[in-house]
């Protein structure tokens, strides 16, 4: 215990020392955060320095290895640093799927010469990563996937379509579910591959969403010739590496381990909505419906610290986090709903004014997309049902 | 601090599982009903004494286990999971409580050895009206020599028909007292009601009761105070009980879909019903962090303790109504049959998530501790 409150100590001193100003203010547009790649650009000289400060510390990821480059903190240092940088708000050094989807599948799947050749890359923030996983005609069925990789002695070749891969205009690699059986079932014809973007046949199209501006792209195969090496695991068994990082995925959209703190809706509707004689919100409705839902928020909170404090003593289903996910994608819609109430006609306005930036209306448009992304709600009811509940199926 | 169980909360858990599955499952409490609405059997409470249940939360100094809330709480969840009927709510919650929180010396260390051999039986007495409040009440208590003069009105005392003491919340002035006052005292009178879970509550009168002023509980601290941390106990406990309650009546109706056949196909198979089950899960895994969380920050005397008890009370009338109405829903015709016991979850459930104020009382509660 006490080693834990000097590394608090510790960990705080070195994190005021050592964390800009400006790197402890919530970003505006997420295309500011930091994502490193081959063509990385700072957006500020703070930016930067933070970035270098956390790379020396080998903190950009503090919980793997420090043989990849890791700071080999245990899970109880780990949460330390976490509960630090959030209660000061620093943002994270970087952004990467390398680090939150990838890392943790080569960890499990790689053998130790791909861990040691990309692992050390991500941290760096060499690498700008991006996930190909849907497709158009795959959405929630995904194990139906039809990417072809054709086995050509050496090489791969590679030919289809993936959707929703975020940010492909700006990885440098993706990695990708691809077909390598087309007689067998649909789970077991599926491997898991690396493929450099740079290759001749990779083309990307920006997708436009309801809320306007998106990272999401569409990306296109057509004959990519890609080496056998960057095969992760055992060929056609890339579904449990799928199920694995999807598990990764859920957790993250779920908001487990975010670190950014979040405007209590309460207040914000203190600061807009009109007050009674005694201070309180005059509409008991909309009163009553923030406090349902930050009692929900709360509590969800709980659960997380919860089931996390469960899983260190062994106790924990990977299916609960479709849990995570489908509770953590309603409330933030929740949210949403209830902050577009509480602005009032304000939350309408889309291009900035003076009134307002623009942003609920968009961030609305945006929260649709939550109980969609990385498998819908009703998926996950279905795997909650399925794998916790034990019902059967026909 | 984990928010997990202990090793030990775990073995209590398991033991008292074992006891009431056996000794005290729903069919007994069906039994009791049966018999005229009889609050508990005797020899439950023997056993329970035995086991030193009433003495977990009461401190070493007078010869108690102080094993803490969390650990009662273990135990009232397993309650509410076989609807188990016992005065531990009403003498050991709230009643030991009181005692516990109280700096009346005297009045301790006459009263704890009654509570742990389960001869004397605490109930609180709050309530006046319909609905559950802690400061704005009508019962007086006046100063007269040696003794309170109490009068007023008391509803909703949980076993006030059986218990041998009260503990009443009046006011002198504008204080906030409690009293600890013999249900046989003259000028007292006790009408009993048969509430929907089959239990029996009292509306109990104080007419002129004469208190001698070494009852009163808090003798140099705010009666106030001391009120908001039995409430906090109060709030916990009844949501570990609606915890019970709750993952019992899931799981039974879980057991019921994967048998019921319909359209020659087991029920369960029906994604409408899947996903409303896996929304109650979800909704239940959140009730089981709350639970756990206020009942340790009592044990850890949190200076939240009345905020998380509220938010457990809160979200567990929530979702003991919405877990119980489904239940029933998906049983089907038999669902609402006398015969099959899940109406008794509907029912107990009811009663709970209102005793100690519901789902609307601690909501409100929770914005105004905000200021909003």
């Amino acid at each position: 215990m006490k080693e834990l409150t000097d590394f608090r100590i510790q960990t705080r001193a070195w994190l005021e020392a050592n964390c800009p100003e400006s790197m402890r203010q919530p970003v505006k547009d997420p295309f500011d955060l930091y994502w490193g790649g081959r063509s990385a650009t700072f957006k500020s000289e703070d930016q930067k320095k933070w970035f270098n400060k956390m790379l020396e510390k080998k903190w950009v990821v503090p919980y793997w290895e420090t043989k990849y480059g890791g700071g080999g903190l245990t899970p109880e240092e780990n949460n330390i640093l976490t509960q630090e940088m959030t209660r000061l708000g620093c943002r994270k050094p970087l952004y990467s799927f390398g680090i939150s989807m990838l890392g943790p599948a080569l960890l499990k799947f790689a053998t130790e010469e791909q861990k040691a050749h990309y692992l050390p890359q991500i941290i760096e923030g060499k690498i700008w990563w991006c996930q190909g996983y849907s497709e158009p005609n795959s959405g929630s069925d995904l194990a139906s996937l039809q990417t072809k990789a054709i086995d050509k002695g050496d090489h791969f070749e590679i030919t289809g379509s993936k959707v929703w891969t975020s940010y492909a205009d700006k990885s440098d690699w993706i990695f990708c579910l691809v077909r390598t059986d087309f007689e067998a079932t649909k789970h077991t014809g599926i491997s898991f591959v690396l493929i450099d973007m740079a290759s001749k046949g990779v083309s990307t199209r920006p997708i436009k969403l309801i809320s306007g501006k998106s990272p999401f792209c569409e990306t296109f195969f057509d004959g990519v010739k890609v080496p056998k090496e960057n095969l992760i695991g055992t060929l056609n068994e890339g579904w449990n590496i799928a199920k694995f990082l999807l598990t990764h995925e859920r957790q993250m959209i779920g908001g487990i381990g975010e670190t950014d703190v979040r405007k209590k809706v309460h207040k914000v509707a203190l600061e807009n909505l009109p007050i009674n004689a005694q201070g309180l919100i005059n509409d008991g409705v909309i009163r009553s419906q923030i406090s349902n839902f930050e009692m929900d928020e709360e509590i969800f909170d709980l659960t997380i610290q919860r089931i996390t404090d469960e899983s260190k003593t062994g106790n924990n289903s990977g299916a609960l986090s479709s849990f995570f996910k489908f509770y953590g994608t309603e409330l933030n819609i929740a949210r949403q709903e209830l902050l577009m109430s509480t602005r009032g006609t304000d939350a309408l306005i889309w291009e900035e004014n003076e009134k307002s930036d623009g942003d609920l209306a968009r961030k609305f448009c945006r929260s649709k997309g939550n109980s969609i992304e990385g498998g819908t709600s009703e998926i996950q009811l279905n795997i909650i049902s399925k794998l916790i509940l034990g019902l059967p199926t026909k | 601090m984990a928010l997990i169980i202990t090793e030990e909360q775990k073995m209590l858990r398991d033991s008292a599982a074992e006891l009431l599955k056996v000794k005290a499952p729903v069919s007994e409490m069906r039994a009791l009903r049966d018999a005229g609405y009889k609050n508990y059997s005797n020899n439950l409470w023997d056993e329970m004494t035995a086991l030193g249940w009433t003495a977990l939360t009461v401190p070493e100094s007078y010869n108690g286990l102080n094993f803490g809330f969390v650990g009662l709480g273990q135990i009232l969840e397993q309650t509410g999971r076989n609807l188990s009927k016992s005065p531990l709510i009403s003498s050991i919650l709230l009643g030991a409580s009181a005692l516990r929180l109280s700096d009346n010396e005297k009045l301790k260390t006459s009263y704890f050895p009654g509570v742990i051999n389960g001869s004397t039986l605490l109930t609180l007495a709050i309530q006046e009206g319909k609905y559950h409040q802690v400061t704005s009440f009508k019962t007086k208590a006046t100063l007269k020599g040696e003794n309170y003069i109490l009068n007023g009105s008391k509803s909703m005392v949980i076993d006030g028909t059986s218990a041998s003491h009260f503990i009443v919340v009046a006011k002198t002035d504008k204080e906030i007292n409690l009293f600890l006052v013999d249900a046989l005292s003259k000028g007292v009178s006790i009408s009993k009601n048969v509430l929907m879970d089959a239990g029996t509550y009292a509306d109990v009168n104080f007419d002129n009761v004469s208190v001698n002023t070494n009852n009163k509980l808090n003798l140099n601290q705010d009666g106030r105070i001391m009120l908001e941390k039995l409430m906090a106990i109060a709030y916990s406990g009844l949501s570990a009980e609606l915890l019970g309650i709750c993952q019992q009546a899931f799981d039974m109706t879980i057991q019921y879909l994967k048998e019921r056949s319909q359209f020659g196909v087991i029920i369960g198979t029906y994604q409408a019903l899947q996903h409303r089950a896996a929304g109650l899960f979800s909704e239940i895994e959140l009730c089981k962090s709350i639970v756990l969380k206020a009942l340790q920050a009592v044990d850890e005397n949190e200076p939240n303790i009345l905020y998380y008890a509220h938010l457990a009370k809160a979200k567990l009338g929530k979702t003991a109504k919405i877990v119980t109405n489904e239940a029933i829903q998906m049983h089907g015709g038999i669902g609402v049959t006398d015969d099959a016991d899940i109406g008794f979850y509907l029912k107990r459930a009811r009663v709970a998530q209102q005793l100690f104020g519901d789902y609307n009382y601690h909501l409100d509660q929770l914005s105004l501790i905000k200021g909003y």
